[in-house]
């Protein structure tokens, strides 16, 4: 497993120490005449960088001849650049290390875009380095010439264009520095074709210059302070977790402050992990398809703790509405985050990890507690969570649940395995349905909702945890996106598992028609599954691909075909899991509208109290008020 | 809405400028006037900037703005205590009657007449923004033909500096 922090190399700490003389190489007082190409190998090699994944093209070809000779660098042939972006994306969730994500000019620096986007969006630490055109050529529309730099402005924390071999180590170190540090994030480093073909210098360690790049803020002690007195005096609070408790290895932190405190906690889709399911504190996941207690838990809560989260549309619903009656103690490396959405009573600055920690001492240093803390507040939630568990209708079509299948798969591989989703139904019940007990376990495209994330993404986690299985629970859509990928796990020696819950369509989508759209499947129905004309033929599909494709079309199959594919690990798995079209994701909290008006089920709503039942709807809306009512919205749903 | 001046000190790299405005446009901010020019301090650049925004959203702007890495301080410049100027060149079209006129306007606007031809006036003024409105809403009835405005330039009075404890290279 990974150190709790990626290991920072001498050579990117600050300047002043780094200025400090340090030798790290034994080259003698010369620097040695490299090319700009030798030393993008060699700076990441330095930097302990040990896999990369990419394509060659002729803005990037220089780079390419030493990579053949590279000693302690592993490059993997993508078969499309953007499965080398979230490669990159899964080796950095599943280990904290920086993934590194190579491409040529052009095409192969656009195809790189949406995995860019997707590790802003979800805080990976991701370094990109892009062949550019001659610098000469740049500006005048050369073959392959894109302006990659600008493209990526607003999706990246920072990107270097160089145009000369003796700016490579330093723009290289330092992107790599800024990737990893304070809100991790993606960084480019685009480099002409001259600057890696001419000869400079190599210097090494580099001195970083970046004024304008203060990343780690000193916690603010009063402010831990008010947020601990507040926590003890709360009647209803919560701790709302985010995924920048994953991202700062501070689950160890948080579990001290839920211990102590007592205070419930619900972990956000980026944050299924980062505390584990199985303590009783763990509400699960709150938003638009959280547990009813979650959703409920932070609708009604006097007081959250938000800890590296940030009030995502998709938790808060209709932001006006959400939790009307708390303070919020807002825990945030990024300054930006905080106010952002929700003004916050404490606004806290800092690593979560130091600042958890300071937490829970200014908590104990408040010494008296009640022996049972807050316990009128987890009778209440403890009501929720009897009424309203987790849980799903089984199918009527004779078609697998996917529910089933997905638990099936958490529960024979257990909480040591990797899980990595695409983007929709069969993402919302592997959040819901699988349990996780450690950080980097689940990863996923959070913000970006990126489909195709999941098999390039598992090739990387399997690729930074050769020893864990990983799956990637993906989707009929999905997969299609990006299964060419199978063949670099193939050719490379890269075992994942891939469980294609098949459901024959664009299944969130489909939902959606279900529900808003009077059951108008528009474009939706994909023929990859039952009774279709199976284009692609999944198991062909990995069959062609030298992987072992598995249909497992009932319910007594599934069990055996996930334990074939836990024993096979000379070659990756397709598991095509033929699935119920009409199984939906619940509970829901429809689009905006309040939390309140949250659904266990169609057409059924938690009962609230004394509230009125349709508090917070937006009269605009289309969903019938959420009460208990028979009303049938789509009529076309079985 | 209410205007806001902000002198923003950024490192002189390429592309910098493509950063902050894309930035302003991104997250939906009004830029009134933007001034970009070098400081005292060699490396760095000043960019002055006027937003039209509220309270609220100015501060996700400078914090947002702060994450830039190639910004290195921004502070807001409040009128009462700084200098706010702006540079007008204004062409203004003149016969022999009504150049008595126009050169009487120039005279109470305290500007100055750095171009003269027989059919025309280029005249010049460096003040704060209302003299500056108020000259060309003067000069307007005589017919403008050209306009060239620099933007805000802004500093804050008395002897501190925004480079102070800016480490000099």
């Amino acid at each position: 497993m990974s150190s709790p922090t990626t290991p920072l190399p001498s050579a990117v700490r600050p300047p002043a120490r780094a200025a400090g003389g340090e030798q790290h190489t034994t080259r003698g007082p010369e620097p040695e005449l490299i090319t700009g190409a030798e030393a993008v190998v060699r700076t990441l090699e330095l930097l302990g960088v040990t896999d990369v994944f990419g394509l060659p093209g002729g803005a990037i070809l220089p780079v390419y001849d030493p990579l053949l000779s590279a000693e302690k660098l592993r490059h993997i042939l993508v078969r499309h650049e953007q499965g080398a972006g979230h490669a990159a994306e899964g080796y950095a969730a599943a280990s904290g290390r920086v993934g590194v994500a190579i491409a040529t000019s052009g095409p192969g620096a656009t195809n790189l875009v949406t995995a860019i986007a997707d590790a802003y969006m979800d805080s990976v630490p991701m370094l990109a380095i892009t062949g550019q055109v001659f610098s000469t050529l740049m500006g005048t529309d050369a073959f392959q010439e894109a302006d990659i730099v600008g493209i990526t402005m607003p999706i990246t924390k920072h990107s270097f264009l160089v145009k000369q071999a003796a700016d490579i180590p330093t723009a290289i170190a330092s992107a790599y520095h800024i990737a990893s540090t304070g809100r991790p994030g993606p960084v480019l480093v685009d480099i002409t074709k001259d600057a890696q073909q001419e000869t400079a210098p190599f210097v090494w360690p580099v001195k970083l210059d970046l004024p304008g790049y203060r990343p780690i803020a000193k916690v603010h002690g009063k402010q831990v302070q008010a947020a601990a007195q507040l926590l003890a005096a709360a009647k209803r609070p919560v701790l709302y977790v985010g995924g920048g408790v994953v991202r700062s290895r501070a689950s160890e932190e948080l579990l001290a402050v839920a211990d102590l405190t007592g205070a419930p906690v619900v972990t956000t889709l980026m944050a299924r992990g980062a505390f584990p399911d199985s303590h009783p504190s763990n509400l699960g996941m709150p938003g638009m398809h959280g547990t009813v207690p979650a959703v409920l838990a932070l609708q009604e809560s006097d007081l959250l703790v938000s800890v590296g989260a940030r009030f995502d549309d998709r938790v808060t619903g209709k932001a006006s509405l959400f939790a009307p009656d708390a303070k919020v103690v807002h825990i945030d490396i990024d300054p930006a985050e905080i106010g952002k959405i929700r003004t916050a009573e404490v606004p806290i600055v800092g690593d979560a990890k130091e600042v958890l920690t300071d937490l829970a001492a200014a908590f104990r240093d408040l010494g008296a507690q009640p022996a049972q803390p807050y316990a009128e507040w987890w009778e209440r939630l403890r009501g929720l969570q009897q009424q309203y568990p987790l849980g799903y209708t089984p199918t009527t079509d004779g078609l697998l649940s996917p529910q089933h299948v997905i638990t099936r798969i958490g529960e024979i591989s257990g909480p040591e395995a990797v899980y990595a989703s695409g983007v929709g139904q069969h993402q919302m019940w592997a959040a819901q349905f699988i349990k996780y007990e450690r950080p980097g376990s689940w990863l996923n495209s959070g913000g970006a909702g990126t489909m195709g994330y999941a098999v390039p993404a598992a090739m990387g986690a399997k690729v930074s945890q050769p020893d864990r299985v990983v799956w990637a629970i993906d989707g009929d859509g999905c997969f299609q996106m990006t299964n060419q990928e199978l063949a670099t796990c193939v050719i490379n020696d890269i075992p994942i598992k891939v469980a294609v819950i098949n459901n024959s369509s664009l299944g969130m989508v489909r939902q959606w028609q279900t529900l808003f759209y009077d059951g108008r499947y528009s474009n939706t129905h994909l023929n990859t599954g039952h009774g279709s004309a199976r284009v692609p033929d999944f198991v062909k599909l990995a069959d062609a691909y030298g992987a072992l494709g598995i249909r497992v079309e009932r319910e007594d199959q599934v069990d055996d075909a996930i334990r074939l594919a836990l024993e096979t690990n000379d070659r990756p798995v397709v598991i095509d899991f033929v699935v119920s079209a009409d199984a939906m994701v619940w509970p829901m909290v429809p689009q905006g509208v309040s939390n309140s008006g949250v659904q266990y089920a169609r057409d059924h709503a938690p009962s609230w109290d004394d509230e009125a039942p349709d508090a917070g709807v937006d009269p605009d809306f289309l969903l019938p008020a959420p009460q208990g009512g028979t009303e049938e919205l789509g009529a076309e749903e079985r | 809405m209410s205007r806001h001046v902000l002198s923003l000190l950024v490192e002189d790299k390429p592309g910098l400028l493509t950063r902050v405005a894309g930035l302003f446009a991104r997250r939906g901010f009004n830029i009134e006037s933007l001034a970009v020019g070098s400081s005292e301090v060699q490396g760095l650049s000043r960019i002055t900037v006027v937003v039209d925004v509220e309270e609220l959203p100015l501060e996700q702007v400078t914090k947002q703005l702060n994450k830039l890495i190639n910004v290195i301080k921004i502070v807001e410049l409040e009128a009462e205590q700084s200098v706010l100027h702006e540079h007008v060149l204004v062409k203004v079209k003149v016969d022999a009657a009504t150049r008595p006129q126009v050169l009487e306007i120039v005279e109470l606007f305290r500007a100055q007449v750095v171009d003269v031809t027989p059919e025309a006036l280029v005249i010049e003024l460096v003040a704060g923004v209302q003299r500056t409105a108020g000259l060309l809403k003067m000069l307007e009835q005589y017919g403008i033909r050209e306009l060239a405005q620099s933007g805000l330039l802004a500093m804050g009075r008395g002897p501190k500096s925004i480079t102070e404890r800016i480490p000099r290279s």
